[in-house]
């Protein structure tokens, strides 16, 4: 199969915007555990996680072999309209001032003092609970990035150019990360979940319309018209719900 | 056991957060699967329908959201 620039671009791109939004969930999650009790429970806990995760990715890689072609395109297509379209609903909200936005220096704070509370009543439990805490968020978000990967790479042998994607954006944020210790709030990270959902969207029909069997005009490069597509109605329905507040905001 | 269930829980909600968006996204789904086996001659049918599906259900999810 031969890569493309303009099929190897969506994918990696996708893989790098999604993986870079998760990995700054996660990061603020093992942050707060590490505020609180220390690098060792945030750290087992982590390693814990991430261990699952590849052991998840070597026990069903394989399979993905297995199921047609056709199958796993509409599958995966699916549920990428499914995630895509979510993310890019709940990022419109954001947007026009109808959710609040998320804000990772609210959630570090919280989680910092959801832990101290739970200290007060369990300490001797606390370095398990805390690792257990840094365990489910490496775990969950980390089985968000397998999945674009696969999703966005799966079936057009895409899946190495979209993992070092995802890699490179881990491998970012815990390097500035943990190189400044505190959460990463200045990521815009609306702005990236809307352009991840405009994208994931975009590969989710061309997917399951490829697992239907449309012969979509231009092939690949179909998925760039869809996104475009998608920008457009998503930029359209900010304007159009846009609240008052926000209007009024400089 | 009770992590496990929260485990599934946020696994699930990855895919659904709002009940009826996702039902609609099925909905568009299956609507152009039928179109897809009747209109075979015209295989791009089922591409318009998903294409334009999706797109009213987004836009539609998000105006009825703030109504």
């Amino acid at each position: 199969m031969i890569m493309t620039w303009t099929s190897v671009a969506p994918a990696v791109s996708a893989a790098f915007l999604s993986s870079l939004v998760e990995a700054v969930e996660a990061l603020t999650i093992v942050l707060s555990v590490a505020t609180v009790r220390g690098w060792r429970p945030a750290g087992l806990g982590a390693l814990a996680g991430l261990a699952s995760l590849a052991l998840i990715v070597l026990a069903l890689g394989p399979l993905l072999d297995r199921v047609p072609l056709h199958a796993l395109q509409l599958i995966i297509g699916v549920l990428l309209l499914l995630f895509g379209m979510r993310w890019l609903r709940k990022a419109i909200l954001r947007a026009a001032g109808v959710v609040p936005l998320h804000d990772e220096a609210l959630a570090f704070a919280t989680g910092t003092a959801a832990l101290r509370e739970q200290a007060r009543h369990h300490n001797t439990r606390l370095d398990w609970l805390a690792g257990l805490a840094a365990y489910k968020a490496m775990l969950l978000e980390g089985l968000e990035v397998v999945f674009v990967v696969i999703a966005v790479g799966a079936g057009r042998g895409l899946l190495v150019p979209a993992s070092i994607g995802a890699l490179a954006a881990c491998a970012l944020v815990a390097a500035v990360g943990f190189a400044v210790r505190r959460p990463l709030a200045r990521v815009p990270e609306n702005t990236l979940k809307f352009t991840v959902g405009v994208m994931l969207s975009a590969f989710g029909v061309f997917w399951t319309g490829e697992g239907l069997g449309v012969p979509w005009p231009g092939e690949d490069l179909a998925i760039l018209g869809f996104a475009a597509l998608f920008l457009i109605a998503a930029l359209a329905a900010v304007r159009l719900v846009r609240s008052p507040a926000v209007e009024a905001a400089p | 056991m009770k992590t496990l269930i929260n485990i599934f829980r946020e696994l699930a909600g990855l895919f659904i957060d709002d009940g009826l968006f996702a039902l609609a996204i099925g909905v568009v789904v299956v609507l152009a699967a039928i179109v897809a086996a009747i209109a075979s001659a015209v295989p791009i049918a089922a591409g318009v329908v998903l294409l334009v599906g999706c797109l009213g259900v987004l836009f539609g999810n998000v105006t009825w959201e703030t109504v």
